[in-house]
């Protein structure tokens, strides 16, 4: 499916779903959105790139092998659930809050470092499948 | 920081699992890493087992939500056992697994999911909350099938089907029980509803829901007629696998039950009948069904639901004496079925095969490790003193005191066929002649192993065999744990006063 469309479209949309992927990361928590639903919309950005680009454009792109998002993305879900256990002493997953707003982000807490680890984890499962799936057929 | 030590087993098996992750292509470092992961299990299973015996019941609302709103961890004295033993398993296989997987299965993620499912049976085991049983179920039963098709071969892949197909409908079944306790109660705390559930006017409609949860975790512990899935599929993954499932993945049914009916609805008389005669048919096709296999593997398999009724039985007569019988029952039974697929195994090397009758003569070349043999094989049978007599003096002592003579013809019928069964497979296995076959050309067997090698696969044998010795000869301990497990088991304050506070 090589159509000159999809492949001028695909490369504004790739930085602009990424974009929009750490939005809706961003805006989780109170609002709908977070970690799982943002890490499936980068997940589509870089499917899009593979579809009109080929997969070797997009691990160019990627610079990594997809898989080792998981591990990372779950280290850091990790350390955030663990953070309360080491830092106030109270039990795990408590949330921590930063008492300040930050421009921009909003209130930080250690949900939100949770959310990410899950985004990459979302990220690193979808491309391992996808890219594996096109890869054998 | 060590007030958290509830949640830490867990974490262990959890922070593993992700660096054995970061260590994908590497099959070499992921066996030591997954090894120390292993002992450092143990050391703080047993911290933790430690604590709970000195200072009673913990518990910790996760997120700092109270209870009953938030998830509660508990550790009694079953749960914290249980792990302990999990623990002392999963680091046996984590060394038996070094030389019986091979690297091209290890490079599938074989050890982080691994300590994936250890993650999955310790949070069973301490979570207090029904709901989170669910969600570690799953996790177990993810982790199991992707153990179960590592490798990818038909055979493998066919045993897993039939595994997944009536897993999944349990864990359906499972989360139908858990909406309808929701709709009678308004909780899913299981110490919250220890007191609600007493005081619901229709108590025939609580002990009819408490059926589905029986149906629903009857098909993971693999009771009569929902078992067919067992023998179908444990023969076919590789012998680390196969040990893990048999010691570990059906007692989780058991101690589901376990907790579900002492704690959340204890048992009525009806319900009790029908978990007799369920355990009684339970041990009666399994004894059955091992009489008539050829295959070592699928011997010890239907051997797993024959004694599976052991301990649905000490259940259903529901005095503590029995249950104190079923508990101490469970312990054995977690240790010596592991150690039987490890055998399994290591005869597999020895013959080249697991059919019966391509074996024999193992008496004759390989005395000291038929020696170490026997001792799981006659634990299983409970000649004294070995470990399966103690349980057994408490069930049959128990259900002929509460007049249940039928159910204790039963036990002794199993024990019975149970002994007529190893009799067959030492008889064909140790004593009789080896049979002249050709040596398959591309077949590593044991003999040619290098020392090493050879202490990889016997190493976790004796290691369990070592855990079986000590509960054959120091029963009493076990028998201290386990009236304490029945003591809090029957008297569910205690569970209710440690997850709110209440001093």
């Amino acid at each position: 499916m090589k159509s000159l469309i999809l492949k001028t479209v695909s490369t504004t949309l790739l930085p602009l779903l990424i974009l929009f992927s750490v939005f809706v990361l961003l805006r989780g928590h109170y609002l709908p959105g977070g970690g799982f639903i943002g890490g499936l919309i980068a997940a589509i950005a870089f499917i899009l790139h593979a579809f009109a680009n080929g997969l070797t454009q997009t691990r160019k792109v990627l610079r990594m092998h997809p898989g080792f998002l998981i591990p990372i993305g779950l280290s850091i879900a990790i350390l955030s659930a663990l953070a309360p256990i080491i830092l106030t002493g109270d039990p795990l997953m408590t949330g921590l809050w930063y008492e300040k707003d930050i421009a921009i982000l909003g209130k930080i807490g250690s949900a939100l470092f949770f959310d990410t680890g899950v985004y990459l984890v979302v990220i690193g499962v979808c491309l391992t499948i996808i890219f594996t799936i096109s890869e054998s057929v | 920081m060590s007030e958290h030590l509830i949640i830490y087993p867990i974490i262990v098996h959890l922070i593993t699992a992700v660096l054995l992750l970061f260590f994908w292509m590497k099959p070499k470092i992921q066996r030591y890493i997954s090894i120390l992961g292993g002992g450092v299990g143990i050391v703080i299973a047993a911290l933790l087992f430690q604590r709970v015996w000195s200072s009673g019941i913990q518990s910790i609302q996760l997120g700092n939500w109270e209870a009953p709103f938030g998830i509660s961890m508990v550790a009694d004295t079953l749960a914290v056992s249980l792990i302990l033993l999990t623990n002392i398993v999963a680091f046996a296989l984590a060394i038996y697994s070094t030389e019986n997987m091979v690297s091209s299965r290890v490079k599938f993620g074989y050890y982080a999911i691994f300590h994936f499912l250890i993650m999955g049976l310790s949070g069973a085991f301490l979570t207090g909350d029904l709901f989170n049983l669910y969600v570690w179920f799953e996790v177990i039963i993810i982790s199991s099938f992707v153990l179960l098709t590592i490798g990818g071969r038909k055979i493998q892949i066919e045993g897993a089907v039939k595994y997944f197909t009536l897993n999944m409908i349990s864990s359906i079944i499972f989360l139908t029980g858990i909406a309808m306790v929701y709709g009678a109660t308004g909780s899913l705390n299981m110490a919250e509803l220890s007191r609600i559930i007493p005081e619901i006017e229709n108590q025939g409609l609580i002990q009819t829901i408490s059926l589905v949860f029986f149906i629903g975790f009857g098909v993971k512990s693999g009771v009569f007629p929902l078992y067919f899935w067992l023998p179908a599929s444990y023969h076919t993954p590789p012998a680390a696998v196969s040990a893990l499932f048999a010691g570990l993945l059906t007692k989780v049914g058991i101690y589901a039950m376990l907790r579900v009916f002492t704690l959340i609805f204890p048992l009525g008389e009806v319900n009790q009948i029908i978990l007799m005669v369920i355990a009684g048919l339970t041990m009666f096709f399994g004894g059955i069904g091992a009489l008539v296999q050829k295959d070592i593997l699928r011997v010890f398999s239907y051997l797993i639901i024959c004694h599976i009724g052991f301990m649905v039985g000490g259940l259903s007569l529901f005095t503590e004496v029995a249950i104190v019988g079923a508990v101490m029952y469970m312990f054995h039974d977690i240790i010596v079925k592991a150690t039987l697929y490890m055998m399994g195994g290591v005869m597999f090397r020895i013959f080249g095969s697991t059919k019966l009758r391509n074996m024999g003569g193992l008496m004759d070349n390989y005395p000291r490790l038929s020696l170490l043999f026997a001792i799981p094989l006659f634990a299983l049978v409970g000649i004294p003193p070995l470990s399966g007599f103690w349980p057994k003096v408490s069930l049959f002592s128990a259900s002929y005191t509460a007049g249940e003579i039928a159910m204790l013809v039963m036990f002794i019928f199993a024990s019975l066929i149970t002994l007529v069964i190893i009799a067959k497979v030492w008889n064909k296995s140790f004593s009789k002649d080896a049979p002249k076959l050709e040596r398959k050309s591309s077949f590593k067997y044991f003999e040619d192993f290098s020392f090493s090698e050879k202490a990889a696969y016997v190493v976790p044998i004796i290691i369990l065999v070592g855990v079986t010795l000590y509960y054959s000869f120091f029963a009493e301990h076990f028998q201290l744990v386990a009236a304490r497990i029945g003591e809090e088991l029957m008297n569910t304050e205690h569970y209710y006063n440690a997850v709110f506070g209440i001093k």
